[in-house]
């Protein structure tokens, strides 16, 4: 048995490996070209897919990048992302309710800071704990945070059901009250937020974390700034949790209160980045797809299959049941999760590919 | 005659009661190689451990270049200029040979999260400045080869030079190797002996390493100290170390 | 006074039967190294089943040997299929596998089951007991009384028999433990199934005190921090955690309750585990590991 606490989450871990030059243009015009086409999509999309599809993904992916910064990359596991994405959305809706002439993504971004704050807080245990110790107190913000915003009216500026709702949602005078609104909203926020965690995980930064990640004991003693690295993932991942909370709470639900984030709000995106991939980003999107969809996908297979003769309750056990089998699947057979999938059916695929084309090129010979 | 880099005095440490380490005292000149040799369970490892921070001495102190603690944290030794390599292997597995050894630069970064998050000017230079110095470690210990792969998937002897390339990068003064050939073969364990002595002499180093192969000891090491539970046996140079009886009642009799 | 001593002999009492939970945990960390989430659920599951049989008139001892042998074959089928694939993980590991496996219990057993609160009748009487001014209720009494019992029951097996003390040696030096000819794998089921047990007695008492019902799950979140308190390896350390976070919970939620203005019960003992964690990082009575590179 290895000893108490001295484990990290690094065997999950995907090896990035990272783009080299000769990629990099190819890739980002790629991206480009994706981003396009994302942005484009309001244009076919129905309300019903911007409103239940595409802006839960992309919120959702964007808090699972939050978290896998944490826990996929510097190694620190928490179940307090609900009470980030808590504070996230109380600290938002203040300011745009007290501040109103801060602009929205004035207002976001200060939001994201404020639960960055509370996540270093939340992190300073980390300095002396680890593994599912850590897990342990990470459970005293949710249930602490859940609490606060619950018990002090101040803070859902003492509406009666102490629900509160985005007062107003525009940049520069344009409405983004509309479905199309908020998904681009949200679309813009997530990329921009995406662009700046890959930067991070390249650099120094993200090459801290990852060390601590892997060994934290040789990581002191080769000089990396263990404990600051540590409380700025916390920072970060926080901030970003922070801003996919506010987006969580005015892009898509509308009207949020303090049981919007509880404890299995925290489990669901654990789940998300276990299934994506930690220490991966793009395992962030595919996690979060398959945690948004796959509800979906099951609510219409039910409905079909036995023409609503199964009740709504029975769907969410056999959901609930079915996720914690995924989970341990995951585990068991691929830890790095949806991400190390989809890299080796591409590496499987490219000999396959490439032999095809040299066939063709070979045939016009 | 120069201060000695490294000295110990009077050195104690126990874990629940047991003594590890019994008042021990040596010193190691600047730019020798000294080797710490002694059966298993005789204190060498626990010993780098304390020079290092990572335990504390229960009494005693350490005093490098001139500077007394009694306890640092490992930390702030690598900041002194304390460089260590492990005897298990401690790389960053998942990362690439290239980021392990950029990782022993990072005590040496300058630049905020703020300039890495938006890839500001002087992270890219420092970033370009280290990848350079690192890029040079890796040539120097015969590694660029397997610059890009990822560190758990290079054989075990492999390993252990980019472990010994992540200490050196960050050119420290004092180089602690805790069993930097274990579990390899003689033509490996030569070609360790030879970078070891490389790095010594080319960068003026000076290095404390723990290895059981005596004929790698002998013929590698300025000055060699004997331990045995936890007291100093023998202190000297190689050859007369060797004839020590003490030395030869308490270790070289017993193995190899 | 008397409502002090009221408030704190109240609050003693609701620490053992969080204790009875944590005790469950412990007898799995011991033996297995495994931070077992899915205890709340095989709470849930042992209630759930033994109500399930007792709503078909089936008797009270008859219902409590199936329900037993249910839970046996539980632990076992957990043994098999998810944690042996895992074994030499990470401990975390380990513990989301337990998370995942604790969703997978509690749907599949509100799928069979229902999950329609049940009425769970002991036939314990609920009466209050005075002593002098102070009220005690006769059920937090029996159930004080049964996890006494069953503390000293698991005392005797863990000293007393082959197999106590074989577990003992595996939590002490797995490899050791193995390198004499134990058998671990069979052993691993074994005190899984023992934790089934406590799993059952738990849920009986929980599930008499509050319905049978989903929210029996979340007693996993009350037990969380008197293992943090009490340590993941003991027992001892499982109930004097139980008996300080029941008493402060109850002192807290009436004094800082009413400073504050509203329940404090959801996070106060989490709050005061974290504050052990960082006097004591590894509990009241764990040991502090050396860190060896």
């Amino acid at each position: 048995m290895s000893t108490i606490g001295s484990d990290t989450v690094e065997q999950f871990v995907a090896a990035d490996t990272g783009g080299r030059s000769t990629t990099i243009w190819w890739r980002a015009g790629a991206v480009t070209a994706l981003l396009a086409l994302l942005a484009a999509l309001p244009l076919v999309a129905s309300d019903y897919w911007l409103n239940a599809v595409l802006i839960p993904f992309l919120i959702m992916s964007l808090t699972a990048l939050g978290l896998n910064l944490l826990m996929g990359y510097a190694g620190q596991a928490s179940l307090g992302t609900g009470g980030f994405m808590l504070v996230g959305t109380y600290a938002t809706y203040n300011l745009l309710l007290r501040l109103p002439e801060l602009p929205l993504p004035v207002s976001l971004l200060l939001g994201g800071i404020i639960s960055g704050l509370v996540g270093v807080i939340a992190g300073l245990p980390s300095l002396r704990i680890k593994g599912f110790y850590l897990v342990a107190s990470t459970l005293a913000t949710q249930f602490l945070l859940e609490w606060l915003f619950n018990q002090y009216g101040w803070f859902s500026n003492y509406s009666t059901s102490s629900s509160i709702s985005a007062p107003r949602l525009a940049i520069l005078g344009r409405d983004l009250s509309s479905p199309a609104g908020r998904y681009l909203l949200t679309l813009a926020t997530v990329a921009v937020v995406t662009a700046i965690a890959v930067r991070l995980v390249r650099s120094q930064t993200g090459r801290t974390w990852m060390a601590i990640r892997d060994m934290d004991t040789a990581a002191a003693v080769i000089g990396i700034p263990v404990a600051s690295g540590k409380l700025k993932a916390f920072f970060v991942s926080s901030l970003v949790i922070g801003i996919a909370g506010a987006l969580w709470g005015f892009a898509y639900l509308g009207t949020v209160d303090a049981r919007s984030f509880n404890l299995d709000r925290s489990f669901q995106v654990m789940f998300a980045i276990i299934i994506g991939g930690m220490g991966s980003i793009v395992g962030n999107y595919l996690g979060a797809a398959f945690m948004i969809l796959l509800p979906i996908l099951l609510d219409h297979v039910g409905t079909r299959l036995l023409g609503g003769a199964i009740d709504a309750g029975q769907l969410e056990n056999f959901q609930r049941a079915f996720f914690g089998a995924l989970i341990i699947w995951f585990l068991i057979k691929e830890p790095r999760g949806l991400a190390a999938l989809l890299s080796q059916a591409a590496a499987r695929l490219a000999p396959l590919i490439e032999r095809r084309s040299r066939h063709l090129r070979g045939g016009r010979a | 005659m120069t201060e000695p880099i490294l000295q110990l005095r009077d050195v104690s440490l126990s874990f629940k009661g047991i003594k590890a380490l019994n008042a021990l005292s040596f010193e190691v000149e600047r730019g020798e190689i000294c080797a710490l040799i002694g059966p298993n369970g005789a204190g060498k490892s626990s010993l780098l451990n304390i020079i290092n921070g990572v335990y504390r001495a229960d009494s005693g102190a350490v005093i490098f270049d001139g500077a007394r603690f009694v306890r640092i944290r490992p930390g702030h030794a690598a900041h002194l200029g304390i460089g260590r390599t492990f005897q298990h292997n401690a790389l960053f597995r998942h990362l690439s040979v290239l980021d392990n050894v950029l990782a022993g630069l990072i005590r040496h970064s300058r630049t905020s999260i703020i300039e890495h998050a938006f890839g500001l000017a002087r992270d890219r230079r420092e970033t370009r400045e280290f990848t350079r110095q690192a890029d040079e470690t890796l040539a120097f210990l015969d590694l660029t080869r397997h610059r890009d792969t990822i560190a758990a998937t290079l054989p075990y002897g492999v390993q252990k030079r980019v472990d010994l390339a992540r200490a050196l990068v960050g050119r420290p003064s004092l180089l602690l190797l805790d069993e930097p050939m274990a579990g390899m073969n003689q033509d490996e364990k030569h070609e360790m002996s030879r970078f070891i002595l490389e790095a010594n002499r080319a960068l003026g180093t000076t290095i404390v390493l723990i290895e059981h192969d005596m004929s790698v000891v002998m013929g590698l090491s300025h000055h060699v100290v004997v331990l045995d539970y936890g007291r100093k046996v023998g202190d000297g140079a190689p050859e007369s170390v060797r004839r020590d009886p003490d030395v030869i009642a308490a270790y070289l009799g017993t193995v190899h | 006074m008397s409502f002090f001593i009221e408030t704190l002999v109240g609050g003693l009492l609701a620490g053992v039967m969080y204790s009875l939970v944590a005790i469950g945990f412990v007898l799995v960390f011991k033996a297995s190294g495994v931070f077992n989430f899915a205890q709340g659920s095989m709470v849930l599951c042992a209630a759930l089943t033994f109500v399930t049989l007792r709503d078909k008139e089936i008797p009270f001892w008859l219902a409590a040997v199936i329900t037993l042998a249910i839970m046996v074959a539980i632990a076992i089928l957990i043994e098999r299929v998810v944690l042996r694939p895992l074994v030499n993980r990470p401990q975390i590991t380990l513990f989301m596998a337990t998370l995942g496996l604790s969703f997978v219990i509690e749907g599949l057993a509100q799928i069979a089951m229902g999950a329609s609160v049940h009425e769970l009748d002991l036939g314990i009487i609920d009466t209050p007991v005075k002593f002098g001014d102070v009220q005690v209720s006769q059920f937090d009494l029996v159930a004080a009384g049964t996890a006494a019992v069953l503390v000293a029951a698991l005392s005797i097996f863990f000293s007393r028999t082959r197999t106590g003390i074989a577990l003992r040696a595996i939590a002490d030096d797995p490899q050791a433990a193995l390198s004499i000819g134990i058998r671990l794998q069979s052993l691993w089921q074994i005190v899984w199934g023992v934790a089934g047990f406590v799993s059952l007695v738990a849920g009986l008492l929980w599930g008499a005190r509050q319905g049978v019902q989903f929210a029996l799950t979340l007693v996993v979140l009350k037990a969380l921090p008197v293992l943090i308190i009490g340590g993941f390896t003991s027992i001892a350390g499982a109930i004097v955690g139980g008996l300080i976070v029941g008493a402060s919970d109850s002192l807290a939620e009436i004094y800082l309750g009413n400073l504050l203005g509203g329940s404090v019960s959801t996070w106060f003992s989490y709050v005061l585990a974290v504050a052990f964690l960082l006097v004591r990082p590894a509990g009241l009575f764990g040991e502090a590991p050396i860190e060896r590179i």
